[in-house]
């Protein structure tokens, strides 16, 4: 069950500001709306991940899939980011919507894979996150980042990821000793953010992920 | 920053640092705000923090005389007890301070309520 129905929580959340001048090296794609609702309404119905929890968000950004949690009754949510412009919208979206629940560390993420995870180790019950894809000259990052979420997460991860990169993960997977399925299929509508981007909007195609440690059963 | 996500954070990224854990918390600036209380959740979270850490944070935010020095035993019978942790940990909000890594005295500042723990690329 889930206290809010799909597309209240959708409207809810198209309130919530987005990157104000994203940054291309850190792919600031903001999480739709509908696409972060979807997410997370699935988490909630099909596996009860989000409601009385504590959800730790990964490269959170402008905190929408924070924010979501939130409205899917989280009882707490911390966010990590790197980005201060990001994390001064973030900031922004809390006092404006009045949500008293939601927290925001200024950091970076590979830095907890790098240095040592320090207290945060299995912190959290359920990990929610839309990592880097890693086409900006920075491949694997998606990978780092769910690495970095394994460590963190006592309960299940949920990631988004390009489908063309399902085989590969399923095979890290494997290696890591970690459960891995892919729960959805979304279609990631990705506005046109950047100069870049010749055309007006594109499709891409991402799986929704969700992991569990390799004792558990997915 | 609530002072449950402080009970967390250290220091341990910084080349050299051994254990960087408990940060010296300075409050200039505080919020409180009114979360609903759910015990439940409390007790889930309590194996996960540092008590001496959490008695730290209270006398930094003025409510050590509701949390023990020590932490006592059968919490989850104690629901008053239960009710203050709930305050300190997550209905106070801490605005503008710092935190001070205990071992080589690096500052992070905490600014408009978020902790800035990045650190520069020589200090890694």
């Amino acid at each position: 069950m889930a206290r809010l129905k799909l597309n209240k929580l959708e409207e809810y959340l198209s309130s919530v500001d987005g990157f104000e001048k994203p940054k291309i090296l850190l792919e600031q794609y903001p999480t739709p709306p509908h696409i972060a609702a979807c997410m997370v309404h699935h988490i909630q119905t099909q596996h009860e991940d989000i409601e009385g929890k504590l959800v730790g968000d990964l490269g959170c950004g402008c905190g929408m899939l924070s924010i979501a949690s939130h409205l899917l009754g989280a009882d707490l949510t911390i966010g990590f980011e790197i980005d201060g412009d990001a994390i001064d919208v973030f900031r922004g979206n809390i006092d404006d919507m009045e949500l008293p629940n939601v927290d925001c560390v200024r950091t970076d993420v590979l830095q907890l894979q790098t240095e040592g995870i320090g207290r945060w180790g299995k912190v959290f019950d359920t990990i929610v996150m839309n990592p880097p894809f890693g086409t900006k000259h920075n491949a694997g990052i998606d990978m780092q980042f769910l690495e970095v979420g394994l460590a963190l997460a006592s309960g299940a991860v949920y990631s988004l990821h390009k489908t063309s990169t399902r085989d590969y993960i399923q095979k890290r997977c494997h290696k890591w000793n970690v459960k891995g399925k892919v729960v959805a299929e979304l279609r990631y509508n990705l506005d046109a953010s950047y100069k870049f981007h010749k055309h007006k909007s594109k499709d891409i195609e991402v799986d929704l992920w969700r992991f569990v440690h390799g004792d558990e059963t997915i | 920053m609530k002072l449950s996500t402080y009970n967390f954070l250290t220091s341990m990224a910084i080349k050299g640092v051994k254990v960087g854990y408990p940060l010296k918390l300075t409050i200039n600036k505080k919020d409180v705000v009114e979360t609903e209380f759910n015990p439940t959740f409390v007790e889930r979270l309590l194996p996960k923090l540092d008590w001496s850490a959490v008695y730290g944070a209270a006398q930094v935010a003025e409510l050590a005389d509701d949390i023990p020095a020590v932490q006592p035993e059968n919490i989850a019978e104690n629901e008053l007890l239960l009710q203050k942790l709930h305050h300190l940990l997550f209905e106070v909000d801490v605005i503008e301070g710092q935190l001070e890594c205990p071992e080589t005295g690096r500052v992070f500042p905490i600014a408009d309520g978020i902790p800035n723990m990045l650190l520069n690329e020589d200090e890694v």
